[in-house]
C-alpha cells in the first residue's frame, strides 16, 4: 500500500485522481442533464417528477452507490485542488513585478481554483435548495414546485447562469487538461481533443443554464 | 538589417547584493542603444557606464551567448527570456524593443531558484534532479561498429528533440506553479526511448520525480506556458512521456 499512497501523493499522481475525478464528475453531469432537461417538457412536471422520484428511492441500489461514489470523488477532487493549489502557490515566495501571462496560456487555465471556487459555492447553495430536502425529508410541494419557485427568482436564476458560465471556464480547461494528464497527446488528437472539450463546456453548461431562464421568463406551468 | 537608429531605454533592474538581503528594484536609464545589440550587450553598456560612475555592476550570469549554454536567465517585460519566441536572453536583439520603451528585468522567481546576486540564481536543483537519474549508467569500454546498434528514425528524431533542452529554466520561471516539468520531462524523454536508456527507464522516472518533488517545484497543471516560452521549443509531449513513464514505472515503486 506505501507505494500507492507514494504514487498518488506523488506531484504526478495527484494530477492523475484531479483528471479521473474530473472526468467522472464531467460524466456525471451529462446524465444530470438529460434529467434535469424533463423541466423543460411543458407537461407541469409530470416526467421530472417520475424521475426524480425513481432517482430518490432509497431502494435504488445502483443509484444510491453511484451518488455515494459522485460524494466522495467530488470531495477527493475538491480537497486534492485546494492541496495542489497551496503546494503551487509556496513554490514562489517572491512574485514578479510583472507577468505578461496572456503572452503563452489561456486564461482558463490560469482561473482554475477560482472558478473551481465559485461552482463549489454554488454546489452548497444548490444541494441545499434540491438535494437534501428531497433524499433526506419530504417536503410540500413537489420537486418541480420546488424548482419553479427557485428559479421565478431572478437573483437565485442570475447566480445559478453565472455559475454555469464558471463551469464551462472549469471544463473548457480541465476535460483537455485531464486527457493531457493521463497521456493522450499529440499533434493530431490535442487539437480535436481541445475543441471537442470546449465544445462539451459550452453545450452542457449553456443546456443547463437554459433551465433558470426558462422559468425565470414564465414559461414553466 | 535595421535602419540603426539609436534608442534610448529606462530600465527597472532587480538588484540584491547576495542571497541573504533583501533586493529592490533600481531605475536605469540606458542611451543610444544600437537595434543590433543583443540584450546582454546593452546590459554590458549599462555596465561599463556603471563602472566609470563608481557603482556596482548588474550581476547576470551569461556564457555562450549563442543559445547553447542555457546561462543567461533574465525575465524581461514580464516573459522569461524577452518578447521573442524561440530564442534566449542572449540570442534577442534591441531591435525587437523601441525607443523611448521601459524594460522591467527580474531574475527567475522560484523558491528552488534562490538569488544569489541581483539577476544570478542558483539553479543547482536542476543538477541534483540530472544527479538522481538523468544518466545512463554503462561503461562505454571500446568504440561501437557504426550501425552496431539500430534505433529507428522515429526514436532518434523525438530523442534529438528533446535533448535540445539546455536547462535554462526558464520553463520554472513561466509557470505560475514553478514547476520543472518540461526540463524533467525533456530529459526523461531524452534517454527513455533510446537503446542505451530504455534499460534504466523507471527508476529514472522514479528518482528524478521525487527529486523534483523535494526542490519545491510545484506541479504542472498544464498551461502550456513552459512550452510556449522555451527557447529550444521543446514541446508539451515530454511533459506527457514523463507522466507516462511515471505510470509504467508504478510496478517497481517501493
Ligand atoms: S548565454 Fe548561453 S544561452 Fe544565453
Amino acid at each position: 500500500m506505501g507505494w500507492f499512497i507514494k504514487f498518488i501523493d506523488s506531484s504526478i499522481g495527484k494530477k492523475i485522481v484531479m483528471a479521473l475525478t474530473g472526468l467522472f464528475l464531467s460524466i456525471f453531469l451529462i446524465a444530470h442533464l438529460a434529467g434535469n432537461l424533463l423541466l423543460l417538457a411543458g407537461d407541469g412536471g409530470v416526467k421530472f417528477e417520475e424521475y426524480a422520484n425513481f432517482m430518490a428511492e432509497s431502494g435504488n441500489i445502483p443509484v444510491r452507490i453511484v451518488e455515494i461514489a459522485l460524494f466522495i470523488l467530488l470531495i477527493y477532487h475538491i480537497i486534492n485542488g485546494i492541496r495542489i493549489t497551496s503546494i503551487n502557490r509556496k513554490a514562489r515566495n517572491i512574485k514578479y513585478k510583472k507577468v505578461d501571462a496572456s503572452a503563452n496560456s489561456t486564461f482558463f487555465s490560469r482561473f482554475m481554483i477560482q472558478s473551481g471556487g465559485i461552482i463549489f459555492i454554488f454546489l452548497v447553495i444548490h444541494l441545499r435548495s434540491f438535494f437534501f430536502p428531497y433524499r433526506f425529508s419530504h417536503p410540500e410541494i413537489t420537486m418541480y414546485e420546488a424548482v419553479k419557485t427557485a428559479f421565478e427568482n431572478p437573483l437565485y436564476s442570475g447566480f445559478y447562469v453565472f455559475a454555469m458560465v464558471l463551469l464551462a471556464f472549469h471544463l473548457n480547461h480541465g476535460v483537455q487538461s485531464a486527457f493531457q494528464t493521463l497521456g493522450l497527446y499529440d499533434k493530431k488528437i490535442t487539437p480535436i481533443i481541445k475543441k471537442t472539450g470546449t465544445a462539451f463546456a459550452i453545450i452542457i453548461c449553456l443546456a443547463f443554464a437554459i433551465i433558470p431562464l426558462y422559468f425565470l421568463m414564465g414559461m414553466g406551468e | 538589417m535595421s535602419n540603426g537608429k539609436k534608442m534610448n531605454l529606462s530600465l527597472k533592474i532587480w538588484r540584491q547584493a547576495d542571497k541573504n538581503s533583501a533586493g529592490e528594484f533600481k531605475d536605469y536609464t540606458v542611451n543610444n542603444v544600437s537595434p543590433d545589440m543583443s540584450f546582454l550587450e546593452m546590459l554590458d553598456v549599462l555596465n561599463e557606464e556603471l563602472i566609470i560612475k563608481g557603482e556596482e555592476p548588474v550581476a547576470f550570469d551569461h556564457d555562450c551567448r549563442e543559445g547553447i549554454c542555457g546561462s543567461c536567465s533574465l525575465y524581461i517585460n514580464g516573459r522569461p527570456h524577452g518578447p521573442k519566441r524561440g530564442v534566449t536572453a542572449c540570442q534577442l536583439h534591441m531591435r525587437s524593443f523601441h525607443d523611448g520603451q521601459s524594460i522591467v528585468i527580474e531574475p527567475w522567481r522560484a523558491n528552488a531558484f534562490p538569488v544569489v546576486k541581483d539577476l544570478i540564481v542558483d539553479r543547482s536543483a536542476f543538477d541534483r534532479i540530472i544527479t538522481a537519474g538523468g544518466f545512463v549508467s554503462v561503461n562505454s569500454g571500446g568504440a561501437a561498429d557504426a550501425n552496431s546498434i539500430l534505433i529507428s528514425k522515429d526514436d532518434v528524431e523525438y530523442a534529438l528533440d528533446a535533448s535540445q533542452c539546455i536547462g535554462c529554466g526558464a520553463c520554472v520561471a513561466v509557470c505560475k506553479n514553478s514547476s520543472a516539468s518540461l526540463f524533467v520531462g525533456a530529459k526523461i524523454a531524452h534517454l527513455s526511448r533510446l537503446p542505451q536508456g530504455s534499460p534504466e527507464r523507471h527508476k529514472r522516472a522514479i528518482n528524478m520525480i521525487k527529486q523534483m518533488d523535494k526542490e519545491g517545484f510545484g506541479s504542472c497543471t498544464n498551461t502550456e506556458a513552459c512550452a510556449a516560452e522555451c527557447p529550444k521549443e521543446i514541446s508539451m509531449d515530454v511533459i506527457v512521456t514523463m507522466r507516462k513513464e511515471y505510470m509504467k514505472a508504478i510496478k517497481e515503486m517501493e
